[in-house]
Formats: structure tokens, C-alpha cells, sequence
């Protein structure tokens, strides 16, 4: 790792390629996850019929189940990036781990309010001890702790590893969510729609469900971007690369080796 | 109108829902946003040869 073109390319690969990068893809993520999320939102609220047997409150479906989704996908990508980071240092990896377990955390905290808001009517119940919700609430749980572990190791590679190590231990709990319903009796329903065979909601109400998935990945690629370009904007410390993206073009970059 | 706001006698726990869905996903864009907008000002306004190698 003394071979100094390998040194300055990995110094180099986060602002001279991937914030033009970056920069480059966030209007059009912008554009789409606001046209996705208006349209599957207002599909869901005002076109799709009401269910015969929970009424209007199964609306909260389009944002409960999207943000369910979610919390298990950015886990499983904070995994996979802390393990790359682990594995062969590469700094953009911690850095969309680092990026990506606040907005973990914010999509695990909607999935339990929103749940709760759905379990008061239907249930009876804000909470109970079930498989899912208790395996779900244990999610949120490693999010804070990878969070947490970051923000308070003083030494920023030592913090990096420490967060990116709990994150890899902790992705065994996503199938554990995933299949609680089945390995456990639970009062949270069974899989309808990732089951392998028919899945068992409406098309009329499964479109809109799986718009306002899609329209939630655009938005965590949106913010998760964001966030990314604040933590490089803040570390990167070739500043003259980054003039150059962000303000004068015609800042020269020769001298730099 | 005010029928379907009512969400049939849903209303006080699917708006709530989305309320909360809504000011927490633009909160997470707004947040980073501003936040980029002070680093960047800050960039710009550094000395031009400020570098920490």
C-alpha cells in the first residue's frame, strides 16, 4: 500500500469522481422520487377502494409497509457496505454506511409509529410483544448502536470499524424480521406479497403499494446522496478539488499528485 | 370531501401516520441540504491555498 498511484487514486476517488458523480444524478433522483411519492401517495389515499374488513385505515399501508421495506434494505446495503470497508478500506463505502444508518434509523421508526397508529383500531393494541414487532424494534435498536458507536469512538477509523462491525453482526436479525410471521405465531399478518406464490392483495391496492416502494428507494437514494456529499464536502481534504467542483472550474489541479 | 378526509372514523390514526411519514422524509432532505448549503459557502470562502495533506 506504499505504491504512491494507488494511494493518491484512493485519495482522490471520493471528490474527483464521485461528488461530480454524484451531483450529476441528484436532480433527476430528486424529480422522481418527488413525482413517484405524490402519485403513489395520492393513489393510495384517494383512488384505491377501502378494504371490506378494515375500512379506510388500511390506507396506512402506503407508507407503513414502504417504510418496513425500507428499514430491512438499507440495513442489509449499511451491511454490505461496512463489510466492503472492512474488508479493503475503501472510504466511500464507510461513508454511504455512515450516510445510510440515520436514514435506516428514520425508516424503522416509521414502520413501528405508523404500524402502531394501524394496530390501535385494527388490534386493539399500540404494541405487543409479537415476533416481527419485537425483531423490528430490535433493528432500531442496532441502528442507534451503529450510530452511536460511531459518534462516540474518538478516532475516526477506530468509530468506522467499530460502527461497520456491529453493522455486520447485526444483519442476521433482517431475515429473522422477514420470516418471524412464519417461524412464529404472531398477530402481525403473514407475508401477502412476498410470498412466492400469487401474492394475495388486490392489484388495485398492491399498484400503489409497490409505486410507493419504488418511490421510497428513489428517496433514500436521494438522501443518502445528500448526506454523502455533506460528509465529504466536510472531510475531503484535497480543498482544491473541491473548489473546483463546487465553485471555480478554473481552479488548477496540476500541482496535485 | 369531508367524507373521505373522516377516512371513515380512521381519521385520527391515518393522518397522524402520514403527518409523521411526511415531516420525517422531508426533514431528511431539508436537513442535508441546508447543511451542504453552509459547507459549501464555508469552502468557497477559505483562503485559496488551504490545504491539509
Amino acid at each position: 500500500m506504499t505504491d504512491p498511484s494507488i494511494t493518491s487514486w484512493h485519495r482522490f476517488a471520493a471528490a474527483s469522481t464521485f461528488l461530480p458523480w454524484a451531483e450529476r444524478w441528484l436532480p433527476w433522483l430528486g424529480i422522481a422520487t418527488a413525482v413517484l411519492l405524490v402519485g403513489g401517495l395520492t393513489w393510495g389515499l384517494v383512488i384505491a377502494p377501502a378494504d371490506y374488513q378494515q375500512g379506510e385505515s388500511y390506507r396506512i399501508i402506503f407508507v407503513h409497509v414502504p417504510s418496513a421495506w425500507m428499514s430491512m434494505f438499507v440495513y442489509v446495503a449499511m451491511a454490505v457496505a461496512s463489510a466492503v470497508y472492512l474488508t479493503w478500506n475503501i472510504k466511500l463505502a464507510d461513508s454511504f454506511a455512515a450516510a445510510a444508518a440515520p436514514l435506516g434509523g428514520w425508516f424503522t421508526f416509521l414502520a413501528l409509529t405508523t404500524g402502531s397508529l394501524w394496530g390501535r383500531p385494527m388490534w386493539g393494541a399500540w404494541w405487543v410483544w409479537d415476533a416481527r414487532l419485537t425483531s423490528e424494534l430490535l433493528l432500531l435498536f442496532l441502528y442507534l448502536g451503529v450510530i452511536g458507536l460511531r459518534a462516540s469512538v474518538d478516532e475516526p477509523r477506530r468509530a468506522a470499524r467499530a460502527a461497520a462491525l456491529l453493522a455486520v453482526f447485526g444483519v442476521i436479525n433482517v431475515p429473522i424480521i422477514h420470516y418471524s410471521v412464519i417461524w412464529w405465531n404472531t398477530l402481525h399478518q403473514p407475508p401477502t406479497i412476498t410470498k412466492f406464490d400469487q401474492p394475495s392483495m388486490h392489484l388495485s391496492m398492491l399498484l400503489p403499494l409497490l409505486v410507493c416502494a419504488i418511490a421510497f428507494t428513489c428517496y433514500f437514494a436521494t438522501a443518502v446522496l445528500l448526506r454523502m456529499r455533506c460528509d465529504l464536502l466536510e472531510k475531503e481534504k484535497e480543498r482544491r478539488w473541491l473548489k473546483r467542483i463546487y465553485g471555480d472550474p478554473s481552479v488548477s489541479v496540476e500541482t496535485l499528485k | 370531501m369531508a367524507d373521505w378526509f373522516a377516512m371513515g372514523g380512521y381519521a385520527g390514526f391515518v393522518w397522524p401516520a402520514y403527518l409523521l411519514a411526511v415531516v420525517v422524509l422531508a426533514g431528511n432532505i431539508v436537513s442535508p441540504l441546508r447543511r451542504f448549503q453552509r459547507l459549501r459557502k464555508a469552502l468557497l470562502e477559505q483562503p485559496y491555498d488551504q490545504e491539509t495533506t
